[in-house]
C-alpha cells in the first residue's frame, strides 16, 4: 500500500508542471498586449520598450516560464498590476473568504445530500425514494448564481432578514467570528450547498442501495443484527466513498466559486479572478488559476490518501 | 451427416433490434417522456421562435421600462430597457440552447476521437493522450471555462471553444474506458484473427458497442453546459448585449431584483426548467439502456 | 458435397512436413513493478518446441496456468512473443512468402466463451461474413457462404441468420464461432477450452461437429482442454504443459496407456474412475500449485515429484524422444541424465 501511495505521489508532479504549464499559455494566448492596461494611451515608445523589460514581456516564453515557476516556486507570484501589491498575498486573503464559504456549504451540502440519499437509500424504490431523488436532481439542475439571485430577493429585498452581499459590515475587513459576519455567510453558503447536496444525494442513495442489496447483508440479519447494527455497518462502508465526493466537491467548490461570489460581492478568490480578467491584470490573473488548480489538484491527492487508507481495496486493484 | 438444433419457443419470438427495445422502455416512464416533450418543444421554441413572437427583442422603450407580470400588452413584464420579456425569453432560446449543446456535441466528437483511439491503440499513444487529457482534467471545470473565456475574450465563438475545450476530457475518459473493455473482448480478437485492418476492426466492431455509453453520458452534460455557458454571459464572458440570451438576461437584470424582483429571475426560470429536462431526460436514457440481457 | 468457401489454399510443404512447427517459443509478461525493487516476471511460456502434424488433433492439456491459452494466442499470433519461430507449412509466419494476413486466411480460433466470442451488435450472419469480406468477398456472396455454414454446422439460416448472440444458447452461439472459423476455409482450427462451458450433452454434440468438420474440410485441430477424457477422444496426439513448459508430448493412444513424465502419470491418474472397486486414496499430486513467477530451479515439476533426485535440482531437462513421436523432458528418461533410474547412455 506505501508503494500504491508512493507512486501516486509521485504522479501528482507531471501534473502539476502541466497544470502550470496551461495557466501560463492560458493567459498568454490572450490576444492583445499585455501592457495595454497598465500603460496611458499616448505613452512613449521607450517608455513602452522598459516596462516591457521590467515585467519581461520581451523574452521568448518558454523563458518567460521558466522564469515564472522558478520566483513562484518561491512565493513569488509577481505584483498585481492594478493594485500594485503582491498576487500571492492578494490570492491568499481571498483564498481565506472563499474556503470559509465552501466549507460551509460543503458541510451543509454534506450533511443534507447524505440525509437524503441515505432516506432513498434505505426505502428504495418507494415514494421517499422518489421525492428525495426528485430534490437531488433539482439539486444539480438549478443555476446556482439564480438561485442566489431568489434568495437574495426572498431574504434581503422581500422579508430583510439577511444582508444582499459582502462579506462583514466593514465590506471585506478581516472577517470575525460573530454574528453580525455570520449573518452575511448564510445565504452565499447555502446558494453555494446546493450544488454539493445534489451531487452527495445521489451518491450516497446509490451507496446505501448497493450496501443494503449485497447478499451479506441478509446473512447479518439471518443472525440476528439489529437494525442498528445495520445501520451503523452500512455507514462504516458507505463513508469512505461519501467522504471521497465530498472532498471533491469542497475542491470543486473552491475553484467555481466566482459565480457565486460575484452575486453576492463576496470577497474571496472568484471575485479576484473576476477583476482581474476584467482589469486584464495578468500577474493577478496567473497568480489565482495557479493557486485554484494546485488547490485542487492537491485536494484530489489528499482525498485519494485517505481513501485508500480507509479501504485498502483500492491499493491492491 | 449435420445434426440441426431445434429452436426453443423462447428464441423462436421475433428478433428484436436493440434501439427498438430502448425505445419501448423509454416510452414507459412518465417521466422521462415527459422531459423529452418539455425538450422538444425547447427545441421547437429555439428554431421557429422569433417567427411567432408578439414583439420586437429589440425594440426598447424607456417609458415602459421594468413593468411587472401581467402589465398591458406585456404578459410578462419588461426588462431595464422596455423590451418585452416574454419575446425576449422565447428568442434567447435559440442562443442558449445553441451555447449549450453545441459545446458537447463538438466535445462527443472529439473526445470520443481521442478516447477511442487511445483506448484501442494502448501503449505509448495512449499514455500520451490521456496524461494530457488528465492536465486539463486537473482544472475544475468552471474554473477551466472561465479561465479560458477569460483569456480569448467574450463572445460567442470564444465561448464555444472554452466550453467545448471544458468538456472534451470528461468525454475522451469515459471513451478510453469503454474502449479498452470492448478491446479486450474475445470477438476483437476474433476480427483481429481474421486479419482484418485496426481501422476496419473499429468501424465496424468498436464503434457500434462505444458510442452508445458514450452517448448517453454526453446527454448528461448538456445541462451542466447550458448552466455554465448561461453563467459566462452573466459575468459577461459570453453573449454580448443587445442578444437575447438568458444568463446575459440575468445580468443585465441584476440590479432590477429590488425593482421588480420576479421580471429579474424569469430568465433563470428558463434555464432551470431547461436544466431539470435534460437531467431527467439523460436519467432516462441511462436506465432504459443499463438493463440488458 | 463439400460445401467449401471459394477460397482456397495450396499445400506447399506436401504430405509430410508439419503443418505447424514452433521453435523456441517465449513469452513473459511483466508484472507491475514496485519502487525500488526489480520487476517481476511471469514466465508464462519458457522457450517451448512443438509441431503440428497435417490433419492430426493435436490435443493440450495441463492445470490452469501452465500456459496452454498464451500458446494458443501467441500461435494465432494475437499477442506478440518475446522470441520464437513459427513455420506454418514450412514458411516464416510475416514473412515475405506469407504475409499476415495471409496466414490469418489459414488459421482460425475458436475461445471458451462464446458470448464473448460474438459482437452482441451484430447478427449471426454479420458476424460469420465479416471474415471473408476483409479477405475481398462480395457482401453477396459473403452472406450466403455464411448461410450455407450455418446450415452445416446445425443451424437454420432462415431461423438463426438474422439473430443476435443474447438470443441463442450458449452451444448454439459456439457453434456460430465455429461456423466464423471455418468462413475462411483455414487448415488449421485452434480450439482453446471450446466446449468446456458447455453442458455435457450439448458438449457432445459440438465435438461430434467437430470430428464431422475435420473429416469434410481436412481441418488440423489443435485441441486445448483441461478435460483429460474429451482430450483423449478426439486426439491423435497430446502434448502436456507444465509451468510455462512441455513436459511429453506423443501419440495419444501410447501416451495415455503409458505415461512417461510423472506430471502426466499424476494427471492422468487424478482422473476419476467409473469402476466403484478403484478408489483414489493417495492424491497424485502433493505440494503447492505452481507459481509461474519464480519457477524453481532445475526440473520445474521436482518440488511435486516422487521421483525426483539431485539432478532435478540442477539441471533443466530437455524434450527428449523416447520413442517414435513420443518426447518428454524428465530426466528418469534421458539417457546418461545421471538421475540414478536413467537409463545409462
Amino acid at each position: 500500500m506505501l508503494n500504491y501511495l508512493l507512486q501516486r505521489l509521485i504522479y501528482t508532479l507531471p501534473i502539476m508542471l502541466g497544470v502550470s504549464i496551461v495557466c501560463f499559455a492560458l493567459v498568454h494566448l490572450a490576444p492583445g498586449d499585455p501592457l495595454v492596461s497598465i500603460l496611458p494611451p499616448d505613452a512613449s515608445a521607450e517608455l513602452q520598450a522598459k516596462l516591457r523589460e521590467l515585467y519581461g514581456f520581451d523574452r521568448s516564453y518558454p523563458e518567460q516560464f521558466l522564469a515564472w515557476v522558478g520566483r513562484a516556486l518561491q512565493g513569488d507570484l509577481g505584483n498585481s498590476i492594478a493594485s500594485g501589491r503582491p498576487v500571492a498575498q492578494e490570492v491568499f486573503k481571498a483564498v481565506g473568504n472563499t474556503l470559509r464559504l465552501a466549507i460551509f456549504a460543503t458541510i451543509i451540502g454534506f450533511f443534507l445530500g447524505s440525509l437524503f440519499g441515505f432516506v432513498a437509500g434505505y426505502f428504495q424504490h418507494s415514494w421517499i425514494d422518489r421525492f428525495a431523488s426528485m430534490l437531488s436532481v433539482l439539486g444539480v439542475s438549478v443555476p446556482h448564481y439564480w438561485l442566489g439571485m431568489v434568495l437574495v430577493i426572498i431574504f434581503s429585498s422581500q422579508l430583510m432578514w439577511l444582508p444582499p452581499g459582502g462579506a462583514g459590515p466593514g465590506g471585506s475587513g478581516d472577517w470575525q467570528w460573530n454574528l453580525e459576519y455570520m449573518r452575511h455567510l448564510v445565504l452565499p453558503a447555502l446558494t453555494m450547498s446546493v450544488i454539493p447536496m445534489g451531487i452527495i444525494a445521489r451518491t450516497v442513495r446509490a451507496l446505501v442501495g448497493d450496501i443494503l442489496h449485497q447478499e451479506f447483508i441478509i446473512g447479518l440479519r439471518a443472525k440476528g443484527m439489529t437494525n442498528l447494527g445495520i445501520f451503523l455497518h452500512v455507514v462504516k462502508n458507505a463513508a469512505p466513498t461519501a467522504l471521497a465526493v465530498m472532498g471533491l466537491q469542497l475542491g470543486y467548490l473552491l475553484g467555481g466559486s466566482i459565480l457565486i461570489e460575484t452575486v453576492f460581492s463576496w470577497p474571496g478568490t472568484g471575485f479576484l479572478l473576476n477583476s482581474a480578467i476584467f482589469q486584464r491584470d495578468l500577474p493577478l490573473l496567473q497568480g489565482t488559476i495557479l493557486i485554484l488548480a494546485m488547490f485542487f489538484v492537491l485536494l484530489n491527492l489528499i482525498v485519494d490518501i485517505i481513501q485508500t487508507l480507509l479501504d485498502p481495496r483500492i491499493a491492491r486493484s | 451427416m449435420s445434426t440441426h438444433v431445434a429452436a426453443t419457443p423462447l428464441q423462436a419470438a421475433a428478433s428484436s433490434g436493440y434501439w427498438r427495445t430502448v425505445l419501448r422502455r423509454l416510452g414507459r416512464d412518465p417521466v422521462t417522456v415527459g422531459a423529452a416533450v418539455v425538450i422538444l418543444l425547447l427545441l421547437l421554441l429555439a428554431l421557429l421562435g422569433s417567427h411567432i413572437t408578439p414583439a420586437d427583442p429589440y425594440a426598447s422603450s424607456i417609458l415602459k421600462r421594468l413593468k411587472p407580470i401581467g402589465f398591458a400588452g406585456h404578459p410578462l413584464g419588461t426588462d431595464e430597457l422596455g423590451r418585452d420579456m416574454l419575446t425576449r425569453l422565447m428568442v434567447g432560446s435559440r442562443l442558449s440552447l445553441f451555447m449549450g449543446i453545441t459545446p458537447v456535441l463538438l466535445a462527443f466528437s472529439i473526445g470520443s476521437f481521442l478516447g477511442i483511439l487511445a483506448g484501442y491503440r494502448g501503449g505509448l499513444l495512449n499514455t500520451l493522450i490521456m496524461r494530457t487529457i488528465d492536465v486539463f482534467y486537473a482544472f475544475p471545470s468552471v474554473l477551466l471555462a472561465i479561465a479560458l473565456s477569460g483569456a480569448l475574450g467574450a463572445g460567442i465563438t470564444n465561448s464555444l471553444i472554452s466550453l467545448t475545450i471544458v468538456f472534451i476530457p470528461p468525454i475522451a475518459r469515459v471513451a478510453e474506458s469503454v474502449t479498452t473493455q470492448i478491446r479486450n473482448r474475445e470477438f476483437v480478437d476474433a476480427a483481429r484473427a481474421s486479419g482484418a485492418s485496426g481501422f476496419r476492426i473499429v468501424r465496424v466492431h468498436v464503434l457500434g458497442n462505444v458510442l452508445s455509453p458514450i452517448f448517453v453520458y454526453a446527454t448528461s452534460l448538456i445541462a451542466v453546459s447550458m448552466i455554465l455557458a448561461s453563467g459566462l454571459s452573466f459575468l459577461g464572458l459570453g453573449v454580448k448585449p443587445p442578444e437575447p440570451e438568458w444568463g446575459l438576461m440575468l445580468n443585465t437584470l441584476r440590479t432590477a431584483i429590488y425593482v421588480q424582483p420576479w421580471v429579474a429571475a424569469l430568465p433563470g426560470v428558463m434555464i432551470f426548467i431547461t436544466s431539470i429536462a435534460f437531467n431527467l431526460f439523460s436519467d432516462g436514457l441511462r436506465n432504459a439502456m443499463e438493463i440488458r440481457s | 458435397m463439400n460445401n467449401a468457401p471459394p477460397i482456397h489454399h495450396v499445400d506447399v510443404g506436401g504430405k509430410s512436413p508439419p503443418l505447424l512447427r514452433v521453435r523456441r517459443l517465449r513469452k513473459h509478461f511483466p508484472l507491475k513493478g514496485e519502487l525500488f525493487r526489480p520487476r517481476k516476471v511471469v514466465r508464462a511460456v519458457d522457450d517451448i518446441e512443438f509441431e503440428v502434424l497435417k490433419g492430426e488433433t493435436l490435443g493440450v492439456v495441463g492445470e490452469s496456468g501452465c500456459g496452454k491459452s498464451t500458446t494458443a494466442r501467441l500461435l494465432m499470433q494475437l499477442t506478440p512473443a518475446d522470441g520464437g519461430e513459427f513455420l506454418f507449412d514450412g514458411q516464416v509466419i510475416g514473412g515475405r512468402e506469407l504475409p499476415l494476413k495471409e496466414f490469418r486466411r489459414q488459421a482460425q480460433i475458436v475461445f471458451q466463451d462464446s458470448f464473448a466470442s460474438l459482437n452482441p451488435r451484430l447478427t449471426v450472419l454479420d458476424s460469420i461474413s465479416f471474415g471473408p469480406q476483409v479477405h475481398g468477398v462480395s457482401s453477396a456472396e459473403a452472406r450466403k457462404l455464411a448461410q450455407d455454414l450455418l446450415d452445416r454446422v446445425g443451424l437454420d439460416p432462415v431461423r438463426f441468420g438474422g439473430r443476435y448472440p443474447h438470443e441463442l444458447s450458449g452451444g448454439q452461439r459456439q457453434r456460430v464461432n465455429i461456423a466464423r472459423a471455418l468462413a475462411l476455409n483455414p487448415r488449421l482450427v485452434v480450439l482453446d477450452e471450446a466446449v468446456s462451458a458447455l453442458d455435457k450433452s450439448v458438449e457432445a454434440q459440438v465435438l461430434n461437429l467437430l470430428q464431422d468438420l475435420k473429416q469434410s474440410f481436412g481441418l488440423t485441430y489443435v485441441f486445448i482442454s483441461h478435460d483429460l477424457n474429451v482430450v483423449r477422444y478426439m486426439s491423435d496426439r497430446v502434448m502436456v504443459m507444465y509451468l510455462g513448459e512441455v513436459v511429453e508430448i506423443g501419440d495419444s493412444e501410447s501416451l495415455f496407456a503409458n505415461p512417461r513424465h510423472p506430471y502426466t502419470a499424476a494427471l492422468l491418474s487424478s482422473i476419476p474412475s467409473m469402476d466403484p472397486d478403484q478408489r483414489t486414496e493417495v492424491p497424485a499430486l502433493s505440494g503447492d500449485p505452481p507459481n509461474p513467477i519464480n519457477p524453481p530451479p532445475g526440473c520445474r515439476f521436482h518440488p511435486r515429484c516422487a521421483h525426483a533426485s539431485a539432478i532435478c535440482h540442477q539441471a533443466v531437462p530437455a524434450l527428449t524422444s523416447v520413442s517414435l513421436h513420443h518426447r518428454v523432458a524428465c530426466h528418469l528418461h534421458i539417457r546418461g541424465s545421471g538421475h540414478p533410474q536413467a537409463p545409462i547412455g
